[in-house]
């Protein structure tokens, strides 16, 4: 049988559009514009979902975007709220967690066990050691709610920015109100609802009365005629974050919203009223009935019978009537009650009120999935029920109203205070931060009227935040008419023997489990969320935490205000991650010479964030042989290899050399134009951090490289120190503007000297000597350095002349047989010269003194930064030093890797840090820490490889080639390159 | 099912006493005074009662048991660090947490999942054979493993990292656990209230009274105590108690973030760490996905949340999980985490006499726990610092005898 009405005004659905979809292997329909619980509840379903311990039936409770106990799966979507999702033709869904299905899920037998799951109970057993796993296995067995498909593919989600002057966070009567009022001062609004239509609860909370539906539609207009606001529909606020930062969550997008004030007119939630069988599929709240009908035309029940404390149960008895449900009874909480035109209209249909009266229970119908009756009995003057009395009310349907809570959650994210009003029984805002506002229901006022006014009052104050003329009296920061209605009752909760009266249904919490936990000494609202787990489902406790604070209060004798509320954090709804993660940031940088590399078949590598050639492959080669020939190339003719990545910086001005001297261990001050030197920099504890070749090209003039990795960290230290210290320098970050290659090995002079016009002569262009010149027509700078042991050059050009320089110099070598080397022979080349890379051959903790780096600090200068630690460090007795090794020549062995262990005895004696078989060497040599005991030349030491087989390593002289550097003088070059030739 | 749920059945009333006896007033003097009542100040007290019958103590918190960084952490156990020292302190930790349960009789739901810290670059492999090698040198199961081993006990990640930066390998450690955080809180506290240690919550410490260099007594919010010896476990606020005492440390304070998902079945067994992604997951029995990050890039005193913490956070698991596209983030929080220049905590005495500090457990507090509490109550009662923590004393940062643990945090810093 369908439970469609006729058609209604305002209706959400488009009745010409028929939808079919499979539920639980069922065919069934409902209309375009309906969500999956209203097409269900329409097709006659009734237990849409099972709970999440007890696994018992639930059906509608809020319909409210947290129904959580009717969470679906289609396909790889998980956990789709039912009652906020649309259907969609083909839909094939499921409810989450079941054995065999929503109608007979086998785990429901949970539900008879549940004496012996009392609150916390898995802290109490399954804690034997031995057993502890099986029971686990067991427990992540059933536990979890939707399944994730591994196949799901990567979503990447869209992104984008907004701005706006004032943000209202929810499009019902009082953010309407708030809207237009801010955007009529002349500002500039946007206005954000979760649900597909503006309008809130104007728009079904009727009580039968249409002229507050006309009036509702008024601001609708209003607001879409106004070009000042824009409207985000189906957007949720998602949290609220410092300087007014909103994430709006849409469904296939997240825009990142800066207001410059925010009104908050988030509405309330619903509270349900904790009794017997409160769960059952039928009972629901008024707003959800009234959901039901005014927006998916859906009769929620035949007869119903409603349990109230405020006007608005009335309000839903007469919309019930006018839309065909027999309302057999109202079950009236309070026991006074003044007369008004609401209960005159019920009265005059001729509803019954029980007055003074609580719905003791539900009782299930036979196949359990609804409700048959109600039992309904008086209540005390202290709260407590008298079943003694107790009369039966055969329903199909349970209607609850007995108080709201408000959606503050961002509220309390911006750091608004709020106070609990006692003759309201809700938290209102007491204070708030500037340029956060709040109206409507939020804010303690419910009656439709004032929600207008207090809407209106608080778009006129953000308004005159920003500037804009109001008149001041109507532009109260906060609302200061009195609260007619009192909406919410102190106590809505029923005891009863048999337990089952919910209070959280997310994580199927019952009365009992309160005053047990509380009795266990969680006493406070922080320690019995932890401990009863209440709020903490997918809700977060939205139609929970307001009734487990009372009853927190009321057993510990404190007021609701006393106990507090626990920390809101985002998000107001749970975010997908797709959402979150949008299409990811996560850069890859490539020099300007990337392409050459790649058409060279260049393996690539991770340095940081770039990608650097490890080596280039040749045909039919091993890796190891394919670095050994770069190598090989490097040192006997001559090879290529892009260094783009160093880190390259330019200081200028008058103390430029006085901010070097500071930052770095060296003297920099004595360095004369033209020249180069290495340069070592340390953090204030006397680490190691980066090191680098500074060049001067003129008196105020330096350019500096560091290391690829700490290029930007340095760049930001640098910078911090130079606004520190103010003194009269510019820092510039070249790292990207500029390309660099070095061109090295004997043959490098020779094939740059066809290039370029500059003198390269020894004396004319000495080793560590730097000159601005042009390469191949290309404006350059020119360093003699030797890294890797070889006469070179580091050639520095604009990262758009890169391609042009590279293809010169590969054409002007090609006579000499120039090759392109990469990482691997790079550092295989320096390993042999004996230079430590900073960051390999270095750690957290490494001292200069423990890397031999002594000779680059000058203790004697006035400062810099470390110096003091190390005068401090020189104090204590060395623990490990940096020296060279060799393995035997003969040595057939798994060669030891870096970081494997010294051993000496039993004990570690330090590590290798470095270690790689030298071509020119024709051995394995390697850089390791070892404990000054070990440090003398000559002595032996054992390396520990990873099968736990010892290695003999003789500690050696560095550099292992070239010692004297040989190869850095003319005469040798000379030598060298008619040799070569 | 297990017989201790029998008594819920049947008896009428809740057969559960009160873990903690509540408190009212404080006495004029205790033998001890523990400020802070996280897991280690529990820890400690609980420790002074069993192993000492020191028992005249009084722990102070100024919020709520267990209600700051122990409940905010990601609850990862483990003991693969870098350094001999830091080896063998945590490794005596894992030892503890054990047993716990079963000690507390109160189930802490603590998890041996196993521990997977992925290396993506060739710097990051190089570290983790170092700390492999030093941890089997203990004797700790760590090693170092490539990515078919990955993919064995996590089958569904996807270890190219959509090709942008492929697991080359990864420190695996079998023994890496997860516990249930709160509950490691409740039971050091329901243990030391037992024994008869008295629990003050909302109480709070304006300062440290002392004369000569000696500790003579503690005000609080509900008035003065006199006592010798006061336990400092604080983190964050361990600044504000050091400045009152005229001491300097080196900590500095970075907000840490973190978050969980909506529950899901179980599918990921292990726990899994990404230095260079800057991600830590592991599934709890709920099916919630928890997720951390590195710490937040600046020092901040509070525990705001951030955008930019869960778009960072959700795009680095979707490269390595991209099936969790549809998979919805619940909650974030935060944390102030208190770090130390070298990565390894403050524990032990103080150049003020009576004076005992525990401070500086940045992001890796939660897993020293137990140990903590076993050798700050020795190093109280003996006025010694025990031998598992010679080296991790305030003074090192004076004489430069840092530990070095930077290589061992689990993400980026």
């Amino acid at each position: 049988m369908s439970h469609r009405l006729p058609p209604l005004p305002g209706e959400w659905i488009d009745r010409s559009q028929r939808i079919e979809f499979t539920f639980e292997g069922d065919r069934l329909w409902g209309y375009a514009g309906d969500i999956i619980t209203s097409a269900l509840w329409a097709s006659g379903r009734r237990t849409l979902g099972r709970s999440f311990k007890y696994h018992r039936p639930r059906g509608i409770l809020s319909l409210a975007n947290h129904d959580v106990n009717v969470l679906v799966q289609h396909g790889q979507q998980l956990n789709l709220r039912a009652d906020v999702t649309p259907i969609a033709a083909g839909m094939v869904l499921s409810a989450v967690n079941t054995n065999g299905g929503v109608r007979s899920d086998r785990n429901s037998v949970l539900d008879f066990f549940s004496p012996f799951l009392p609150v916390g109970f898995y802290y109490k057993a399954f804690h034997n050691r031995r057993w502890f796993p099986f029971w686990e296995r067991l427990i992540r067995n059933i536990s979890g709610l939707g399944a994730v498909d591994v196949s799901t593919p990567h979503l990447r989600t869209a992104k984008r920015y907004d701005f706006c002057q004032v943000l209202v966070i929810g499009a019902g009567v009082a953010g309407l109100a708030a809207a237009i009022a801010a955007a009529e001062a002349g500002a500039e609004v946007v206005l954000v609802d979760e649900n597909p239509r503006v309008g809130g609860s104007g728009c079904y909370q009727l009580g039968a009365d249409d002229r507050q539906a006309e009036q509702v539609q008024a601001l609708v207009q209003a607001v879409q005629g106004c070009d000042r606001i824009r409207v985000y529909t189906s957007t949720v606020a998602a949290g609220y974050y410092a300087d007014h930062w909103v994430p709006l969550v849409e469904p296939d997008r997240m825009t990142k919203l800066r207001a410059k004030a925010v009104i908050m007119a988030n509405g309330a939630y619903e509270q349900p009223a904790v009794f017997r069988n409160n769960d059952l599929p039928g009972v629901m709240l008024a707003s959800a009935a009234q959901r039901l009908i005014y927006r998916y035309a859906v009769k929620p029940m035949q007869r119903a019978v409603v349990f109230t404390a405020n006007r608005d149960g009335y309000r839903a008895a007469l919309d019930l009537a006018k839309h065909g449900v027999e309302v057999r009874a109202i079950v009236e909480l309070r026991s006074h009650l003044t007369a008004s035109e609401l209960t005159q209209a019920v009265t005059a249909q001729g509803m019954p009120i029980y007055l003074g009266h609580c719905l003791y229970e539900a009782q299930a119908s036979p196949a359990q999935d609804g409700v048959a009756a109600a039992v309904v009995c008086p209540v005390a003057a202290n709260g407590e029920p008298q079943p003694q009395f107790r009369q039966t009310i055969a329903c199909d349907g349970i209607v609850m109203s007995v108080g709201w809570a408000p959606a503050a959650n961002l509220l309390y994210q911006a750091g608004a205070k709020l106070r609990f009003d006692e003759s309201l029984q809700q938290f209102v805002p007491d204070w708030l931060p500037p340029g956060i506002f709040a109206c409507g229901r939020v804010n303690g006022v419910y009656n439709f009227q004032q929600k207008l006014q207090d809407g209106k009052r608080a778009g006129l104050a953000a308004a005159a935040f920003l500037g804009y003329a109001v008149t001041p009296t109507a532009a109260h920061s906060v609302w200061l008419g009195d609260r007619t209605e009192s909406p919410s009752h102190p106590w809505p909760i029923i005891e009863h023997p048999a337990g089952k009266n919910f209070v959280d249904f997310d994580e199927d919490l019952q009365y009992k489990d309160f005053p047990n936990a509380i009795q266990e000494g969680f006493d406070n609202i922080e320690l019995l969320k932890r401990f009863t787990t209440v709020g903490m489902g997918p809700s977060q406790g939205k139609h929970a935490n307001m009734n487990a604070l009372r009853i927190l209060a009321k057993i510990t004798g404190k007021t609701p205000g006393e106990v507090g509320t626990t920390t809101a954090r985002p998000f107001f709804h749970p975010v997908p991650m797709s959402h979150l993660a949008g299409r990811g940031f996560s850069p890859e940088r490539h020099t300007p010479l990337h392409e050459r590399h790649a058409a060279l078949n260049a393996k690539f590598m991770l340095a940081g964030m770039w990608r650097r050639p490890e080596y280039y492959q040749r045909p039919g080669k091993r890796r190891e042989e394919c670095i050994l020939a770069e190598a090989n190339a490097v040192r006997h003719g001559v090879g290529l290899i892009d260094v783009g990545t160093l880190g390259k910086l330019e200081l200028h001005g008058p103390d430029a050399a006085e901010f070097l001297e500071r930052v770095y261990t060296g003297r920099f001050r004595n360095l004369k134009v033209g020249m180069s030197r290495y340069a070592l920099m340390l953090d204030e504890s006397g680490v190691v951090i980066d090191d680098g070749v500074v060049a001067r090209f003129s008196p105020e003039q330096f350019y500096f490289t560091t290391t690829t990795g700490g290029a930007t960290a340095i760049y930001r230290e640098l910078s911090r120190l130079n606004t520190l210290w103010q003194l009269d320098c510019g820092l510039v970050n070249l790292t990207g503007a500029q390309a660099a290659v070095n061109l090295a090995g004997p043959d490098s002079r020779a094939v740059l000297a066809k290039l370029t016009d500059l003198d390269l002569s020894g004396a004319a262009f000495p080793y560590l000597g730097v000159r601005a010149a042009n390469v191949a027509g290309i404006p350059a700078r020119l360093m003699r350095v030797g890294f890797v042991g070889e006469w070179g050059y580091e050639i520095h050009v604009p990262a758009e002349s890169a391609p042009a320089l590279w293809d010169a110099l590969m054409a002007a070598g090609a006579d000499w047989n120039i090759t392109p080397f990469g990482v691997e022979a790079q550092r295989l080349l320096r390993l042999e010269k004996g230079h430590v890379i900073v960051g390999q051959d270095t750690d957290g903790l490494t001292t200069p003194r423990e890397a031999n780096l002594t000779w680059a600090i000058k203790m004697e200068k006035p400062f810099f930064v470390g110096q003091r630690s190390l005068q401090a460090i020189a104090q204590r007795p060395l623990k490990q030093i940096l020296v060279g090794f060799m393995l035997d020549p003969n040595y057939t062995g798994y060669p030891p890797q870096e970081c494997h262990l010294v051993i000496d005895g039993n004990d570690i004696a330090g590590r290798v840090t470095s270690v790689a078989y030298s071509p020119t060497l024709s051995r394995y040599i390697g850089l390791a820490y070892v404990k000054p005991e070990l440090a003398a030349l000559g002595t032996t030491f054992s390396i520990r490889l990873s099968d736990r087989s010892l290695v003999t390593a003789r500690v050696s002289p560095t550099p292992f080639y070239d010692p004297d550097n040989q190869r850095q003088q003319e005469t040798v070059l000379t030598t060298l390159q008619e040799v070569s030739i | 099912m297990p017989l201790n749920l029998l008594k819920f059945a049947l008896s009428k009333a809740h057969p559960e006493p009160a873990m903690f006896t509540p408190r009212d007033r404080l006495k004029p003097s205790y033998d001890a005074v523990i400020i802070g009542a996280g897991g280690h100040g529990l820890a400690a007290a609980y420790y002074l009662a069993r192993d000492y019958g020191m028992t005249n103590v009084a722990v102070l918190e100024k919020g709520y048991l267990g209600g700051g960084n122990t409940g905010r952490n990601t609850t990862i156990i483990r003991s693969n660090y870098l350094t001999p020292e830091g080896v063998k302190f945590y490794d005596e930790s894992v030892r503890l947490w054990q047993d716990l349960s079963q000690e507390f009789d109160l189930n802490l739901f603590y998890s041996n999942r196993g521990h997977f810290t992925l290396a993506h670059t060739d710097a990051s492999l190089r570290t983790m054979r170092w700390r492999a090698e030093v941890n089997k040198h203990f004797g700790i199961a760590s090693e170092l493993v490539g990515p078919e081993e990955i993919q064995k006990a996590c089958p569904q990640m996807d270890v190219s990292c959509g090709g942008k930066a492929p697991v080359l390998g990864a420190l695996y450690h079998a023994p890496g656990s997860i516990a249930r955080h709160d509950a490691v809180a409740w039971g050091y506290g329901r243990g030391a209230d037992q024994r008869g240690v008295e629990i003050h919550q909302q109480t709070e410490v304006f300062g440290i009274q002392t004369k000569a260099g000696k500790v003579t007594g503690v005000q609080t919010s509900k008035g003065e105590i006199a006592t010798e010896k006061v336990l400092c476990a604080v983190a964050g606020s361990t600044p504000r108690l050091l400045h009152g005492l005229g001491l300097r440390s080196p900590l500095y304070i970075h907000p840490l973030q973190a978050m969980v998902s909506e529950p899901m079945k179980p599918w990921l067994d292990p726990i899994i760490v990404s230095g260079s992604l800057h991600v830590y997951v592991s599934q709890t029995a709920r099916g919630e996905l928890v997720m951390g990050a590195s710490l937040d890039p600046y020092e901040l005193h509070s525990t705001r949340s951030t955008l930019d913490f869960v778009e960072g956070l959700c795009a680095h698991m979707l490269e390595l999980f991209p099936f969790l596209s549809h998979v919805k983030i619940v909650r974030q929080w935060a944390g102030m985490a208190d770090m130390t220049p070298d990565f390894a905590p403050i524990m032990g005495k103080t150049e003020i006499e009576g004076f005992y500090l525990d401070a500086g457990w940045g992001t890796w507090g939660f897993k020293a726990t137990p140990i903590c509490g076993k050798t700050m109550a020795y190093t109280l009662v003996h006025d010694r610092n025990h031998d598992l923590i010679q080296d991790f004393s305030l003074d090192r940062f004076k004489t430069f005898a840092l530990v070095g643990e930077k290589g061992a945090a689990s993400v980026g810093h």
